[in-house]
């Protein structure tokens, strides 16, 4: 008996040979022949083997949308498309891949989680990674000066995901960018404006967006005496003030990256501050700021941008947080993090439908496939959305039961006498109460009923 | 002089040992040091070396879509999503890529265009190359017996793209299958009816469906002496007759395939033929095809196929035609084809098949291959054609010269005298809180013209100007592009006539 391995390299080889013959159109004896040879061989190593084996899976960090999960991505996108379109962006779409040389450079520390494609004897590909990058590329090969754009894609990160916390390696970004040369702070207020809509009509509870400016970072570090070379290392620890307590952060700045204790304090009596413009107004008069050219021009802009967001209505949702400092390194200016104020409220059991399908059409009484098909292809080219059920004769209760389960409001039911008094059996699936309509009249019906515009006002 | 490649290594290794010292918190002298020894190696190269290259291309078969591309796929898609749903199908979405073996032997030859992903480590993983088998994997890996569903997304092709054929190596396609087992033919003269509804509703000229049925091209085959080994490869022959004529297709058969020259005859006499419900019952009656019993079973189907699709009015659309052999190996019953016709460009000449823009057919073998016990799940699908039919959308609007908007701003909220910007913007708050579409331009203090010159370009119907004696009196000016009357509107009323005149539902009835 032949160890396993080497039988089924018998069998893979085999198969092989018998590919070959098909394809140079041997003789149909001659593949009859080595086909009954593969099977033999397949047979010794047991029932089971030779079916195509199949990892059912997506791959690591990546998932499937189900119906439901599409229909509440369809429902989010919707709001937040609708809102970059109430503000006249425009859309655009990139390839899922770039050149190689594209993406190099451009991501720090972070290139190694860039996927590869595999050389395949032409261009060196790379998956894209983020949104910015590719509009970049796309202004600077299109010769752009200015646009309002919004880009709704996926990018790849070779993370290690924790499936758990919502971290994936295929995932959604969702970007509004406004590029061009204008007055200072206008758009600026309008990207402020746009993600407070944005959160407010997702009705996903209260939230706040903190806003701090890089050149106030910048300075303030300098003024509290932190080496250049440490300033995006020391960056890095404060950004965690909103996850960890200052001890740490301080801990973290003195005991790992070697800042002197007393600038660490003085950096403590800064970074911990939030507040509104009254605050950014304080700093204005601050000694030691007000000294650095960097951070007055990054408040002086604070101050514009305040009133800007006064006049949208919004700087009630806005924090001036000295601590936020976010992680890339490309922000010059004004930067601003939105964060929900409580974990979201527990599930209302919404029922969310998979599909829009307003009537199912139905026959109590067999025989009917004929009157049903030409009775739904009415509806679908009066604009309803119908279905039938792909049975010939089907139970009424099943038809029943589809609509509960579907959500589908209305069923259309024909029947022998019906057809011949010229009406349709319209019954409400929730009430359960039946009602005849005209033919002539059924689309109307079933529009008015599931408050479908008649007409384009 | 170092050779230059020997200095662009210098640079390169100079550069990540300054950013190595960088990451190991060296001092600052020592990476002031590094630094200066860098820049003067990238003197060295020249003034222009040392910036970073950035090659402003996409890669080879992939292309951006402009916002005036994005606004003909947006419209595309508008049609094609809402008659799916007007026929009940759910919507799925499968990752961009799949396990390696997940693709594994299911393209046959095409499998040399498929993209793999370079193996760093982990999983081994190739972009999709269609939403087919994604769909299979999905179904099994479900457990489903029934889905309804449709799937538009990009699938990735090695292909030698001929960009001016509109053949890409990324592009589109909208995929509209029924899973499951269910009584004969309905779900699949549902597919027919979703192929005409799309191509009525995309205005893109008149076209006909073309059909047949795998059984009854091998029964053909069968009762014409071909042999069994034979098949596949007489059948991609017959499939180019929509394109070459018959003595080219029998050149090829018998002359590079080695086809007897009769049975070529016997074949040229069945697959030339195209008609509707009565060439079907005339080969139900055939002698020699009545004998075969797949040609029959294939037969019978198409005959209550035609049944059901003059029930669903389009019977008049669609062509039984014997030449039809698409493809792909997995389908197994009924195949079709949608092509766009012509108009004569004289009467008497025959309308000319401008390729195919849909296609599908019954595959009931697909989804057993993924399961561990082998379970069946029939399927019947179609598959949209969108790459072509944005081509021939975006040539019929550029003919009509059919001006497209990018945006769908109803009001640009304008100044004509200087410090209103703040007015502007308290204005344009409350217009997009009571949702309309609003712009304003970036600048404290812009001219009219400029404003009303962008309000043209961008298609912007209508402008909602502030001025300081309309602010006194409480009214804004309200002035249409087009026709360039202005009229003065209360602030209070401007939100609902602004909706009026951009014809925006007041409230859902």
């Amino acid at each position: 008996m032949a160890d396993r391995a080497t039988l089924e390299d018998l069998v893979r080889l085999q198969g092989e040979r018998v590919r070959a013959l098909k394809q140079q159109k041997a003789s149909a004896e001659q593949i009859e022949e080595e086909v009954a040879k593969l099977l033999k061989l397949k047979a010794q190593l047991g029932p089971d083997e030779g079916k195509q084996k199949f990892v059912l899976k997506t791959p690591k960090g990546t998932r499937d949308y189900s119906p439901r999960q599409m229909a509440v991505r369809e429902k989010v996108f919707d709001v937040i498309i609708s809102c970059f379109k109430r503000h006249g962006a425009e859309v655009i779409d990139t390839p899922v891949f770039e050149l190689k040389e594209t993406l190099t450079g451009k991501y720090g520390e972070d290139s190694k989680l860039i996927y590869d494609l595999k050389d395949q004897g032409g261009e060196l590909l790379s998956l894209r990674y983020d949104l910015t990058v590719p509009f970049a590329r796309y202004l600077a090969m299109n010769k752009l000066t200015n646009i309002k754009r919004y880009h709704i894609a996926k990018v790849y990160r070779r993370d290690n995901p924790a499936m758990t916390r919502g971290r994936y390696r295929e995932f959604y970004q969702c970007d509004f960018d406004i590029a061009g040369q204008f007055d200072p702070m206008i758009p600026d207020a309008e990207c402020l404006k746009i993600m407070c809509e944005i959160l407010s009509s997702l009705q996903i509870g209260d939230f706040l967006v903190k806003v701090n400016d890089r050149r106030i970072l910048d300075g303030t570090f300098a003024v509290c005496g932190v080496p250049d070379s440490k300033f995006r290392t020391i960056c890095s620890s404060v950004d965690k003030l909103d996850k960890v307590s200052w001890e740490e952060v301080k801990s973290e700045m003195v005991g790992e990256k070697g800042l002197a204790p007393e600038v660490a304090d003085r950096i403590g009596d800064y970074v911990q501050q939030h507040g509104g413009v009254s605050l950014v107004e304080q700093l204005l008069q601050d000694p030691k700021l007000s000294q650095n050219k960097q951070a007055l021009e990054g408040l002086g802009d604070l101050k514009l941008l305040f009133e800007y967001l006064t006049l949208f209505g919004i700087a009630d949702k806005i924090s001036f947080d000295l601590s936020l400092a976010r992680g890339l390194d490309y922000y010059t200016g004004v930067i601003y993090e939105a964060v929900l104020l409580q974990p979201p409220a527990q599930a209302l059991k919404e029922k969310v439908r998979t599909t829009e399908t307003q009537v199912l059409v139905a026959s109590a009484q067999k025989k009917l496939l004929e009157e049903r098909l030409k009775l739904i292809s009415e509806l679908w080219d009066a604009g309803i959305k119908a279905e039938l059920l792909y049975k010939k004769n089907p139970k009424l209760l099943n038809q029943l039961q589809y609509c509960e389960e579907a959500g589908i409001p209305l069923v259309a039911i024909i029947g022998e006498q019906e057809l011949k008094d010229g009406v349709i059996k319209l019954r409400s699936v929730a009430s359960r109460e039946e009602v005849d309509v005209r033919r002539e009249d059924l689309v109307e019906e079933i529009k008015r009923r599931t408050s479908q515009p008649l007409c384009i006002c």
